[in-house]
């Protein structure tokens, strides 16, 4: 049984160079005053460059099939968390329910729910 | 220890891939779930509180740039090493990892004067919920990271010496994982403002 | 690679507490939490006593103050899941079993298995330097909810709390480098020709669990440090006062808890699968159903968690699903129970100790599925929820987990793990001297909980509301039958260092069992295999008419039984 898998060794600079570049960039939009310019130069970008980390440096393209979904799995898990909890951390209201008394207690959540 | 002393079970394979580096699969499939809690708990956190925009204005975003810079420079001799050992120039790995961790350093120097800064001004761990999940979150990363840079003189020690190269791109995988979560907390906390 | 090398005699210090050899890290693991278990039954027996005749001595204790009260009940509870049932049901038993029943001679990583114990014996003491501390150990549940959990003079034991906090957060970390371990070797390490579905079922389980409990800590852990910074460092995650969200550690923590209910037990339903199948004389009906199930129930495990927070105030329509979700999940585990019960149809039953014990498990376990149907459903659960209900609900689960299936594993693996065969007699009257007072202690609190007792409260007396002299003959009951369980484990306990002299030598297979483990001597060798193994079959080929004896071992080839298995 083979426990050696290849790994053909691109030309790790140019992928280093690609990464910069992008960092340029996502500095560069969040000057911009354009809400969703900003947000897709700090989350498209980071996508972007998480995804060139994974593939060229940590070579899960050419790993066994189930080691990314594996992974995939892991953030699946997260996004169920997020899922759960955030109709009751992100939301201080509801269409047909508020919090009354924890908001003259709490200022904080007071303020979250005005905002909205 | 010396190679010898391993047991039978360490050297098979059942599923192709080597014990080493499945392990740390397994290390970084549990450590992505730690981070995920902590980032998923701040995101909410963040969305519903519109106010922390003001607090997140005050972090600098050169030095989170340019930590950003660095982890991606050492990401880069962390995969030059695991390229050094593949062709079994087990010196050539360990000058890289050294590299590296010293990249580790730097990053942790940067930080270090950026927090300086900040509590300079006045903004230290209790000073808000957005200042709270700032040095948190960092505060776990750079754990991480100096973590990172001890195995990663121990796996260079070895590797000097052209033992136990399997263990470079191991601590590499773990490196670049640690790259990324930077990746992320960059735009969370320096750029999403 | 060369094959283990001989080692020299060691030292008593370097055998028993550096030993990277799995049996003796098992051997740590089993010990350590038959100790904390003797202190988690002395808090139950303490607490008990002060809900049985209020107010009075205790003895052996001396009066319990209500302070006190609160801290007996976090740490029965958080000794009990933390430090007796993960490091018996998954550490001791799967680092004894894996290398033994999938054929090698070590777990992949012996150091980082050695490193594991050391951090959960760290976390041990960490635990029990809380008892010393001022203000004693922390008070505020199992559970830790904030703010009670995160402000001193809420709790009052401000030291305890972040000590506890400490502890747990080792206690993850040593389960976190064991279960890799774990799941590593058995993917790794086989022995040649044993595929997938050659595991025995136990593997298969304890593998699945270290994966659950993998995927399901982190956030707690990440919550774990933003407690710790709430109560040491005055920041406010969790704490409304201060912009924090309470519910936030709620979901964090049942994120987390609810998994750990199937972490602990699947291994139980591995144990009571490998008990059946050498006890009735039969293959596993279904073995490839039971692993889809357990893959089933592993999935839901993640989907239930907000049913623990009915009551907390989370968004009604997130109760809706959470409800349907819970209902769900009881559909695979359903579906276990009946392939076991399946599995003990036309069998040629043996009812020696270890299978008193499976069925056991079976019969007691299905009285807490079915209760929990109760809490599932938001409806109802918002009636029972915080009374004593939820007690006996739970004890239903967790005893036949981490009490009865562990006894039934330490009876069946017994004479492999010491060479010698415990006492049967005693290990009957052990059985039957546990199991009907677990019911009588625990049937009464169905009863008072229905009736309206809250849980955590110190003394009924002192509540108007909550007095119900009526209902104080069944709380009586309750721990009266406590009294007889706990004093039945002497038994076990005299059994159990009796026999490890004077037990009947076991040789190597004393209950013609066909898995790999078996097929070494008892106890197993440095290395366990003079002859590394190769597998050639299922781990249940059972009741095979015809052959010498009626089972073939994984490790024999075809062709020593003709054609019979073809």
């Amino acid at each position: 049984m083979t426990t050696e898998t290849h790994v053909d060794h691109t030309n790790y600079v140019k992928i280093w160079a690609i990464l910069v570049a992008l960092l340029i960039v996502s500095v560069l939009g969040s000057m911009s005053h354009v809400r969703e310019i900003v947000l897709i130069a700090a989350f498209g970008v980071a996508l972007v460059k998480a995804y060139l980390v994974a593939k060229n440096f940590m070579h899960i393209n050419v790993e066994k099939r189930w080691v990314p979904y594996l992974l995939i799995v892991c953030l699946l898990f997260i996004a169920i968390l997020f899922a759960g909890v955030a109709p009751d951390v992100l939301k201080h209201n509801g269409l047909h329910w508020s919090k009354n008394p924890a908001d003259v207690l709490v200022p904080s959540a007071a303020g979250a729910t005005k905002n909205e | 220890m010396s190679a010898s002393a391993k047991p039978i079970a360490n050297a098979r394979s059942g599923t192709g891939i080597p014990s080493a580096r499945l392990i740390t699969w397994w290390v970084i499939a549990s450590e992505i779930v730690i981070f995920g809690g902590l980032l998923a708990s701040y995101i909410m956190h963040r969305v519903a509180h519109p106010e922390w925009a003001e607090s997140a204005s005050h972090t600098l975003t050169w030095a989170g740039a340019l930590n950003t810079f660095i982890l991606l420079t050492s990401s880069l001799c962390a995969v030059l090493a695991h390229q050094a050992a593949d062709s079994h120039d087990g010196p050539k790995a360990a000058k890289l990892l050294r590299l590296t961790a010293l990249g580790g350093l730097i990053f942790l120097c940067v930080k270090g004067y950026e927090w300086t800064l900040d509590i300079r001004e006045g903004f230290v761990l209790s000073s808000g919920g957005f200042w709270s999940f700032y040095y948190t979150l960092a505060g776990l990363h750079g754990l991480h990271v100096l973590a990172g840079m001890i195995i990663m003189l121990i796996v260079a020690a070895d590797a000097a010496k052209n033992e136990e190269l399997q263990r470079v791109e191991c601590i590499g995988l773990y490196w670049h994982f640690v790259d990324i979560v930077w990746i992320f907390l960059f735009p969370l906390l320096y750029i999403a403002k | 690679m060369s094959t283990h090398v001989e080692h020299a005699e060691p030292g008593i210090f370097r055998k028993y507490f550096w030993s990277t050899d799995h049996k003796m890290i098992a051997m740590q693991y089993l010990f350590t939490g038959m100790a904390m278990a003797l202190i988690g039954g002395y808090f139950a027996y303490v607490f008990r006593m002060q809900l049985g005749f209020p107010n009075q001595y205790v003895p052996g204790y001396g009066i319990v103050t209500p302070g006190r009260y609160n801290a007996l009940v976090t740490m029965h509870g958080s000794i009990m899941i933390f430090w007796v049932a993960m490091p018996v049901l998954i550490a001791a038993f799967g680092n004894f079993l894996i290398p033994l029943m999938v054929g090698c001679d070590d777990m992949a990583f012996p150091r980082i298995n050695r490193l594991s114990y050391q951090i959960f014996l760290l976390s041990v003491l960490v635990l029990l330097s809380s008892f010393l501390v001022k203000g004693g150990p922390f008070g505020g549940a199992w559970t830790a909810y904030p703010p009670l959990s995160a402000v001193g003079s809420y709790n009052l034991t401000p030291a305890g709390a972040t000590l506890w906090l400490v502890a747990v957060a080792l206690e993850f970390v040593a389960f976190l480098l064991g279960g890799i371990n774990f799941t590593v070797t058995t993917m790794n390490s086989r022995a040649p020709g044993m595929k997938m579905y050659d595991i025995p079922l136990v593997i298969w389980m304890i593998v699945l669990a270290s994966i659950i409990f993998m995927c399901s800590a982190g956030p707690l852990i990440a919550g774990a440090v933003m407690l710790l910074f709430d109560q040491t460092m005055s920041t406010g995650f969790f704490d409304p006062t201060r912009g924090g969200d309470p519910l936030l550690w709620q979901h964090l923590f049942w994120f987390f808890g609810h998994p750990e209910v199937y972490v602990v037990l699947l291994p139980a339903m591995g144990i009571v699968a490998e008990i059946i199948a050498v006890f009735a004389r039969k293959k596993i009906f279904g073995y490839k159903t039971v692993l889809y199930t357990t893959w089933a129930v592993g999935f839901l495990s993640f989907v239930v968690w907000a049913h623990h927070q009915f009551v907390a105030g989370i968004d009604p329509r997130m109760a809706n699903i959470f409800s349907i979700t819970t209902l769900l999940i009881s559909v695979p585990i359903t579906e276990m129970v009946f392939l076991y019960i399946a599995t003990l149809y036309g069998g040629s039953i043996h009812l020696d100790t270890p299978m008193l014990w499976a069925l056991g498990f079976i019969a007691e376990f299905m009285v807490g599925g079915v209760t929990g149907i109760f809490l599932g459903s938001s409806g109802t659960d918002i009636y029972l929820h915080d009374t004593y209900f939820v007690i006996a609900h739970f004890h239903y689960t967790f005893v036949p987990i981490a009490i009865i299936a562990v006894y039934g594993g330490l009876t069946f693996w017994y004479p492999k793990m010491f060479g010698r065969m415990l006492n049967e007699t005693l290990g009957k009257i052990h059985f039957w001297g546990t199991v009907i007072p677990f019911n009588v202690i625990f049937i009464p609190l169905f009863i008072t909980g229905t009736a309206g007792d809250q849980r955590r409260v110190y003394s009924y007396a002192l509540f108007a509301e909550q007095s119900r002299p009526a209902l104080q003959h069944l709380r009586l009951t309750s721990t009266i039958a406590l009294l007889v369980m706990l004093s039945f484990q002497l038994i076990f306990i005299f059994n159990f260092f009796w026999s490890l002299r004077n037990g009947k030598s076991a040789g190597a297979n004393p209950w013609r069992s066909a898995t790999l483990e078996w097929t070494v001597p008892s106890p197993p060798p440095h290395g366990n295999f003079a002859v590394m193994p190769t597998v050639y079959r299922g781990p249940y080929e059972y009741g095979l008419p015809g052959g010498a004896d009626d089972y073939v071992p994984q490790n024999v080839p075809d062709q020593a039984f003709g054609d019979q298995n073809s």
